[in-house]
């Protein structure tokens, strides 16, 4: 990968008491990623960015922003940092301006540029028109979008986003991936979430955390590809399919009932795709679905999350 | 950086009625007694006028308002410091200051200096009360400073213990009580073992209201100075040391 590194974990512990929340995960974000955060509740999402984010003191490991050390010069590495924690950290009693011109300062930025900079950040989140009205007095959703301008105001290198969308309609939701994927393409974006389809539709890098350690790691264009299980085809019909014409087919192994027209048909070499639907066609059946059988991001996790051993594909 | 946050933290205070009903309040209460005070020195004036050496005005009015004045100021100084960090701990706001590029220290300095501007802007409104006696007399001008000095001081010594008690806490209102507590018990440590002179040494230094004593009878000592400034000092490092503890402990 020769885009820029911008984050570089290594080796991160955290312990709470004697309860390890987070066991040695080490990976990198690159400038124009986005990367997907998955793992149950508990399982150490939330305290690995907030480590990345500084309000956390990992117990070991290290932590570079932009090749700046996180513990070592603070400010300095915090500077590319914007991170929205789990609850938006919004004062309830301000107005939306108020509030952002003081994030501005306190990332230190110039005063001529704060009001550009609240300006774009509310622009960028639909804020507009909100801008004179109090926090405390806007939805949920509102108060999340607040949340999120306040982490992209200073133009961040590394924008931390734990949870974005909770709380937002669908309308909301669609509208701050966009933005998300927008931002990837200049920013490098961590972005934690228990939605599945969010991370297919957002992210380019999956990462899945259980019980404190990394246990998959993929692009997401590898991981597509591992999602086909391989010689499965799923095929529906209006209706019923007479399954011994089709295994009479070349290359066809075996057919299973998979529900009501459905039928999983198992194959051997390239995929017979052409000639089950000619044959359908020429029964009369009516074809409704023809497709590659893929497991679903959702049953990789599972898979992985619900094993009692950690997977052995642990992440590089 | 330091003032961004206490501008922000003097913001939040007035944009809660808290804020506006202490001052209200602090100054109804003093008014009466400056009035009572003053009815008083009226009473005492023709005896006064033929004694030698006798207590002016400013001794009369001035000196014994702000001694009432510390004392109340102590009982309502919890309720203003009890949210500083509490409610931020509370709320997750916390979360934003430290993630951004601000060092521990500043935080807990902006935090302290937005509670001092307050409590620095009750004492104005109460010093307005004997000022406003220039109308018809004249005052001890260096007593009066020495006296609101002693009081502005004492007042920066209640913000730091406040904020300190509240970056313990997530509730308010312990903070708060703590807070109380700790103050009446700075207040009152010399009544006890005033008998033995060993020990009423030891706890008259540590007494807020014995240095306190000294500001209102027209003395600046840099011992008493010293004092209030190690206070001070005190509790904003432990602050400081507490917060930075937090981010290890989660």
């Amino acid at each position: 990968m020769d885009s820029k590194i911008l984050i570089s974990v290594e080796h991160l512990y955290r312990y709470y008491g004697h309860h390890c929340a987070v066991q040695d995960v080490s990976f990198q974000l690159a400038q124009g990623e986005v990367l997907g955060f998955l793992g149950p509740n508990g399982a150490g999402k939330s305290s690995t960015m907030r480590m990345i984010a500084g309000t956390l003191a990992p117990s070991a490991g290290r932590i570079l922003v932009n090749g700046t050390d996180l513990l070592d010069r603070p400010r300095l590495a915090k500077s590319d940092i914007g991170y929205l924690p789990e609850q938006p950290p919004v004062y309830r009693e301000l107005t939306v301006d108020e509030y952002l011109h003081y994030c501005a300062r306190l990332h230190r930025l110039a005063r001529g540029r704060r009001s550009q900079a609240v300006e774009r950040a509310k622009q960028r989140c639909g804020l507009g028109d909100v801008g004179r009205r109090l926090i405390g007095n806007l939805s949920k959703g509102y108060q999340q979008r607040v949340g999120i301008a306040q982490a992209i105001l200073h133009s961040p290198a590394v924008v931390i986003l734990d949870e974005p969308t909770v709380g937002l309609d669908p309308i909301q939701i669609r509208d701050i991936r966009a933005l998300i994927r927008e931002l990837g393409e200049s920013h490098g974006i961590i972005l934690s979430t228990h939605i599945l389809p969010e991370v297919q539709a957002t992210c380019t890098r999956v990462q899945i955390i259980n019980q404190g350690r990394l246990v998959f790691s993929e692009s997401m264009t590898n991981l597509q590809q591992r999602l086909v299980t391989g010689n499965v085809l799923l095929l529906e019909t209006r209706e019923a399919a007479d399954s011994d014409s089709l295994r009479a087919l070349p290359g066809i192994h075996s057919v299973e009932a998979a529900g009501p027209n459905r039928l999983r048909l198992i194959f051997e070499g390239d995929s017979p795709a052409d000639s089950v639907a000619a044959l359908v066609g020429e029964k009369g059946w009516g074809l409704v679905e023809l497709a590659l059988d893929r497991r679903s991001l959702e049953q990789v996790f599972v898979d992985l999350t619900c094993s009692e051993n950690p997977a052995d594909e642990e992440a590089a | 950086m330091i003032f961004s946050i206490a501008a922000r933290e003097l913001r939040g205070l007035f944009l809660s009625p808290l804020a506006w009903a202490l001052l209200a309040v602090i100054q109804l209460i003093m008014a009466y007694l400056f009035l009572s005070q003053l009815d008083t020195f009226l009473l005492l004036q023709p005896r006064l006028a033929g004694m030698e050496g006798a207590p002016g005005v400013t001794d009369i009015v001035a000196a014994p308002m702000l001694q009432t004045a510390g004392f109340l100021l102590l009982l309502i100084a919890p309720a203003v410091t009890m949210r500083v960090f509490s409610d931020e701990r509370r709320t997750g706001t916390l979360s934003l200051l430290l993630s951004a590029p601000v060092s521990m220290t500043e935080i807990v300095l902006g935090k302290f200096l937005g509670v001092l501007l307050f409590f620095l802007l009750l004492l104005a409104m109460l010093a307005a009360m004997p000022l406003s006696l220039y109308t018809g007399t004249t005052l001890d001008a260096g007593k009066l400073a020495a006296g609101l000095l002693g009081l502005a001081l004492l007042l920066a010594a209640f913000a730091a213990v406040g904020v300190f008690m509240s970056s313990l806490t997530e509730q308010p209102v312990v903070a708060a009580i703590s807070t109380f507590g700790l103050l009446i018990l700075l207040w009152i440590i010399d009544w006890s073992g005033s008998g033995r002179e060993e020990m009423s040494g030891l706890f008259r230094y540590l007494s807020l209201q014995a240095h306190l004593e000294s500001f209102l009878k027209g003395l600046f000592s840099s011992a008493d100075l010293a004092y209030y400034l190690i206070l001070v000092a005190t509790f904003l490092i432990l602050s400081i040391r507490r917060l930075d503890n937090q981010r290890l402990t989660g």
